[in-house]
């Protein structure tokens, strides 16, 4: 580093500037996010205690495990506990139920776009006209997309894909139906599949992309002279290789999946709540917040966060800084040396 | 027989397959495309069709006209159409909350980053690691939570000026100020600055009797131009989409409305078959500024998107 010179002259020690520097920062974030989801934590351990008067003024009370208890099992079984209950079980099985099956087809498009994108021995004409359109939709506030969506597919016999179904003899369809003969699934959930499939296979495209162009030219190069077909390559060679770009991909994915909100809330909220199958964790979240059950709000916030923290973590060893903790082991053994040195055990190293 | 020869024989073949291939692929890829453009040429020939086309003529490519556009335009400023969804209020509240939050966003991760980069500090280590580890946390996880932090606040404020009509609750800068601390673009700003800046940089202004702060404005910040055009869109973006955050804060502050919040309600009030086409330009309205500010930019976002994934 620039700034500890580690030779004989004393140096200016710009150490206060980097606290300067990283303080607003730290500032906000406590102020700003942690305070709040230490706020989250207090709400799910703790209940609203009944003091009649206005909700600024009531107290909360420590509740123990009790909000954890209701939500993820049911509490003491009867009627009141057992419907929080049902509600947080269908609201995860739904949200888990529509991220998984937008991902699917959504990785395995991206992943034959970005081969194609990156082969170089494919010439694709305008192919930087198709970056741009297949990323299009993801730079659409999600908001619109349902809400544009919501008025194409409906229930109503007159929206625009039945009436276009009519013309063709096709019968009106329900596109938010509950259920069908499809494992049960409903035209609704299939509809958010391929919304959520259609704004976010641009942006995996281009991640899976950077995967392939960060893997050495070199190895392609290999595999064609030894006389590998395109397919080979592809198992042998990019698929391996683009492990961690594809569990990078999986993660976020799953992590902004399990926030899932706009699209499932605007498209099945027709004068009012969405659809039974299209409530999410994120919805029942402000579900409950709004209906001032803060216990329950909380616990599943914290749910939320428990898996999310778990999953981040994956990303989180990825992403750790393996040059600066190698410098630091290289330090301490210098160090170590040095003292040794010191001591006059002997002359170590240089 | 020669490596030469057989190559020459298998050239043609080879090459004609390949041609197939290409095509091949370019039809795929112009499926995709048509896929990917339909839905939003189908919004904007909507909005220019009055309700009586949209229910009674049915789906069509074709425009309409700009009588018809501007009837519904006018029909957005409907005092009626206006209490459920007052769509260039929440065009200007976006914008209001938008612009600062991203210029916060990108100034302070500039900063931090800078911090996290050209200094040595005791804490330096633990600073980044915590960033990192909280780079993941959603903002659906704390945005509950920050709303009662507000609440206290208010009331603690209450107490302090004893008056009770502070409004506090419900302000956009409560939408705004969170925007200062990002982790994910620190991060990335970082990894940037890390790669790009070279410290002696630094140094030489040292030497040159440069103060620090000066060193970053003056010589830090033009070399990170790439990396802060590139955020800013990502920045602008995401919260401009952002529905939650504000639905949660905004709630109780119906003239703080944003944009999505105003389409969600749009959305929801579409069965009024009077206001269907205006609906339509409602949403129309949402999305091809978007569009248009893209494909301007579109160069430096997929550059963006792609130098973003690229690890190390």
């Amino acid at each position: 580093m620039a700034s500890t010179s580690k030779g004989g002259v004393k140096s200016i020690s710009y150490a206060k500037y980097g606290y300067m520097f990283i303080a607003p920062f730290f500032i906000f974030y406590f102020i700003f996010s942690l305070m709040p989801l230490i706020q989250v934590f207090v709400m799910a351990f703790t209940k609203t205690a009944e003091t009649g008067k206005s909700i600024l003024v009531t107290e909360q009370v420590f509740n123990g495990l009790k909000n954890f208890d209701i939500v993820l099992f049911g509490g003491d079984g009867n009627f009141g506990h057992m419907a929080i209950h049902n509600k947080f079980v269908e609201a995860f099985k739904n949200t888990v139920v529509l991220w998984i099956g937008n991902f699917i087809p959504q990785i395995l498009l991206s992943l034959l776009l970005a081969v194609w994108f990156t082969d170089s021995k494919i010439k694709i004409r305008g192919k930087g006209v198709f970056k741009v359109i297949v990323y299009m939709p993801n730079i659409i506030t999600a908001a619109s997309v349902a809400a544009l969506f919501g008025a194409m597919f409906s229930s109503a016999d007159t929206c625009a894909a039945n009436q276009v179904l009519g013309k063709i003899g096709i019968g009106p369809i329900d596109f938010l139906s509950v259920e069908s003969s499809f494992f049960g699934i409903g035209n609704a959930v299939k509809l958010v599949w391929f919304m959520q499939c259609w704004m976010w296979f641009g942006n995996t495209t281009l991640m899976l992309m950077s995967g392939i162009m960060g893997i050495s030219e070199s190895l392609f190069e290999a595999a064609d002279i030894d006389g590998a077909n395109s397919r080979q390559v592809f198992f042998k060679v990019t698929l391996p290789l683009l492990k961690p770009m594809m569990l990078y991909t999986l993660i976020t994915s799953l992590i902004g999946g399990l926030q899932m909100y706009d699209v499932p809330t605007i498209l099945g909220a027709v004068g009012g709540e969405p659809v039974t199958v299209l409530r999410t964790v994120t919805f029942l979240i402000s579900y409950h917040y709004n209906k001032f059950n803060y216990g329950y709000s909380g616990a599943i916030s914290v749910t939320l966060f428990i898996i999310t923290a778990i999953l981040g973590s994956v990303v989180f060893f990825m992403y750790r800084d393996k040059d600066e903790i190698r410098k630091k082991k290289q330090l301490k053994k210098l160090k170590a040396q040095a003292k040794a040195r010191a001591k006059g055990l002997g002359d170590f190293g240089i | 027989m020669s490596m030469k020869s057989m190559y020459g024989d298998n050239s043609k073949s080879y090459s004609t397959s390949k041609r197939i291939k290409s095509t091949l692929i370019f039809i795929f890829l112009v499926i995709i495309s048509i896929i990917c453009i339909l839905p939003i040429y189908f919004l904007i020939i909507n909005s220019t069709r009055d309700h009586v086309d949209i229910s009674g003529m049915g789906v069509t490519l074709i425009p309409g006209s700009i009588e018809k556009f501007k009837a519904n335009w006018n029909l957005l400023f409907d005092e009626e159409f206006k209490y459920t969804a007052d769509i260039f209020l929440g065009f200007k509240n976006s914008l209001i909350i938008t612009i600062p939050s991203t210029i916060f966003t990108i100034f302070f991760s500039c900063l931090t980053a800078y911090g996290l980069v050209v200094y040595d500090y005791k804490l330096k280590t633990p600073a980044y690691t915590f960033i990192l580890a909280v780079m993941m946390v959603p903002a659906t996880v704390t945005t509950t939570g920050y709303s009662q932090v507000i609440y206290k606040i208010n009331r603690i404020l209450i107490d302090i000026t004893g008056k009770e009509d502070l409004m506090i609750h419900g302000n956009i800068l409560w939408v705004i100020l969170p925007a200062v601390a990002a982790p994910a673009i620190v991060f990335f700003m970082r990894q940037y600055m890390k790669s790009t800046f070279p410290l002696d940089l630094v140094e030489a202004g040292r030497i040159d009797g440069s103060s620090e702060f000066r060193t970053f404005f003056t010589i830090a910040l033009p070399i990170m131009k790439p990396a802060i055009a590139v955020q800013s869109i990502f920045a602008f973006v995401s919260k401009w989409n952002d529905l939650y955050t504000p639905s949660i804060l905004l709630s109780n502050n119906t003239k703080a409305k944003t944009l999505p919040m105003m389409i969600s309600s749009v959305s929801n009030n579409r069965q009024q078959a009077h206001y269907a086409s205006a609906a339509w330009l409602a949403i129309s309205i949402s999305v091809v500024p978007m569009i248009i500010v893209y494909i301007i930019l579109s160069k430096f976002i997929i550059g963006g998107v792609t130098a973003g994934g690229v690890k190390e």
